[in-house]
């Protein structure tokens, strides 16, 4: 077995005095899409955010333990944090594009990174808004507002801005959460097809959706990992029963 | 039942008490317009916005005066509006909310928008002129007096302090109105805060920005105390073309003309028209400001 992309090793998470995420131990593989699924305020987004340190942006949150990306402790003091960003992507559960034209929302990326070729530019963004699937919907409107798209198609371009800076892992925090049915499905096609070239940790909501994208599965329940496993086993015969009464919905 | 009634006099009282008292205020606004415009409106002309004054500052315009309170704005807005900037993203972005720095600072801001704009007036003649101006004399040009005396340069910097506080807090609010997920978003991509800072945040907030400088401009023509010391000339054949040369102002030349002139009643109509022309200047600054801010509450939510 190849190692694991991302070791999570006892992450211990407070807000204030409050804890958030006790120990949490897991790894996930690259190359496929790690979902983690659970009840409102059982710490999975939190969780997503310790992997990229967004949670850095918040006071009076302390962190125990180690996240090791490749091998590296991310919450080292050495790491630039900056750099780790450019390397772990994330896509928002509400849409959030710059109040910029579609090409600048895309180009932004790799722009702040140096890259101020035009041709080069131009070339970022068309592939990746296709990666995204999004370019025969917007290609002629390239330079209008991105606040003109619909919810759906603000989302993919989301999902394009941060595949133009070359990511290795996409973070998604309930990316469909806010979407029409239709919209959601091209996004979990999207995931799907994306998972060939990126590793990708998804947290949703919606157990149907955690069962059709993903590979892996891992509950929290307050806090805590409750199970971890192949999607397909947790979905049909999970070990624990606290799991098995959350995805047959006798709670959360 | 008796105690029903009480309340209901009490309430159609209160009510109408309140209503009585807003109506007294807006007559208030719409007798002084309406004396200003009466008084002004037969010397109003554009001949009397684009000549100079005449005959002792009897007749003629006041171009010169609206032409050095001009000045005297964007050399204050110059001044203020990016120090007012910086100190706005320093308590936004940087300081934390709890820290004795940011306090103090909010502190001092709150504090100088109380201060009464004579003693800025004094603070600039003492600071600006008396210590800077002498000191670059001395050490600039020997001895020679140029800066140590009233000039544009200084009574701008000494507006510039008295409207700081409405930039300041005018572009901390725009800042706070660039929602969070515009600013995660751009992290997310690996953008430092200082470039987030620059290309999401600043750009977001270039409204608010407009609304403080207008405020500020509005605030900085109409005040005369601050430049009182520090600048402002009571009659000047010139017009300013140095910073280190006088200017004349709308306001004072309204007290110069109210207070100075040798035939008070004579001037009457003079004063009215340049009282109109400050009015609105000052009426169109603040309308601007007011749809530009209402524009961006709006888009905040």
């Amino acid at each position: 077995m190849k190692e694991p992309k991302i070791k999570i090793r006892d992450l211990t998470l407070f807000y204030g005095e409050k804890m958030a995420l006790n120990s949490i131990t897991i790894d996930i593989p690259g190359n496929e899409v790690t979902a983690f699924i659970g009840p409102s305020g059982c710490g999975k987004s939190t969780f997503l955010r310790t992997l990229n340190r967004m949670n850095d942006l918040i006071a009076d949150v302390k962190i125990r333990g180690e996240v090791l990306v490749d091998s590296l402790n991310i919450y080292d003091r050495q790491i630039d944090v900056v750099n780790l960003r450019k390397k772990i992507g994330m896509v928002f559960q509400k849409s959030n594009p710059f109040t910029k034209s579609v090409y600048e929302n895309v180009a932004y990326g790799p722009r702040i990174n140096g890259i101020s070729d035009r041709k080069k530019l131009n070339e970022i963004v068309e592939t990746s808004l296709k990666k995204a699937f999004i370019w025969e919907e917007v290609k002629d409107r390239l330079h209008d507002s991105a606040m003109g798209l619909s919810g759906g198609q603000q989302q993919r371009m989301c999902i394009a801005r941060a595949l133009a800076v070359n990511p290795e892992i996409i973070l998604m925090d309930e990316p469909a959460s806010a979407l029409d049915p239709i919209s959601t499905a091209k996004i979990e096609e999207l995931i799907f097809e994306l998972k060939k070239n990126y590793t990708i940790v998804i947290v949703t909501h919606n157990m149907q959706q955690a069962a059709r994208v993903s590979d892996l599965t891992a509950f929290f329940y307050l806090g805590e990992l409750i199970e971890y496993g192949k999607t397909k086993k947790i979905f049909t015969t999970p070990d624990k029963k606290q799991t098995e009464d959350y995805i047959t919905g006798r709670f959360g | 039942m008796m105690m029903k009634r009480i309340n209901k006099i009490t309430g159609t009282l209160f009510i109408s008490t309140t209503a009585i008292s807003a109506f007294f205020i807006i007559a208030v606004i719409i007798i002084l317009v309406i004396i200003i415009i009466i008084g002004g409106k037969d010397s109003f002309s554009w001949e009397f916005l684009t000549s100079f004054p005449t005959d002792g500052m009897m007749k003629g315009g006041i171009f010169p005066a609206i032409y050095g309170t001009a000045l005297l704005v964007l050399i204050m807005s110059v001044a203020a509006v990016p120090f007012g900037t910086i100190t706005a993203i320093y308590l936004t972005e940087y300081a934390s909310e709890k820290s004795i720095l940011a306090q103090t600072i909010r502190f001092a801001v709150r504090t100088l928008a109380t201060v009464p704009s004579i003693i800025f007036g004094l603070f600039g003649l003492g600071f600006f002129i008396k210590f800077v101006g002498v000191q670059m004399d001395s050490v600039l040009l020997g001895g020679q007096l140029k800066w140590g005396q009233p000039n544009i340069l200084w009574a701008s910097l000494t507006m510039a302090l008295l409207t700081l506080p409405v930039v300041i807090v005018s572009v901390e609010e725009a800042i706070r109105a660039v929602p969070r997920e515009m600013r995660e978003a751009s992290l997310a991509l690996g953008a430092t805060k200082w470039e987030t800072i620059r290309r999401i945040v600043l750009p977001g907030s270039r409204s608010g920005i407009m609304t403080g400088t207008i405020l500020a401009v509005s605030r900085g023509a109409g005040e005369v105390a601050p430049i009182l010391f520090t600048g402002a000339a009571y009659y000047l054949a010139t017009l300013p073309v140095s910073l280190s040369d006088q200017f004349m102002n709308l306001g004072y030349h309204i007290y110069i003309m109210a207070t100075q002139s040798s035939n008070v009643d004579l001037t009457l109509p003079i004063q009215f028209a340049t009282t109109l022309v400050l009015l609105m200047l000052t009426f169109i600054l603040n309308l601007t400001a007011v749809i530009i801010r209402s524009h961006i509450r709006r888009k905040a939510k």
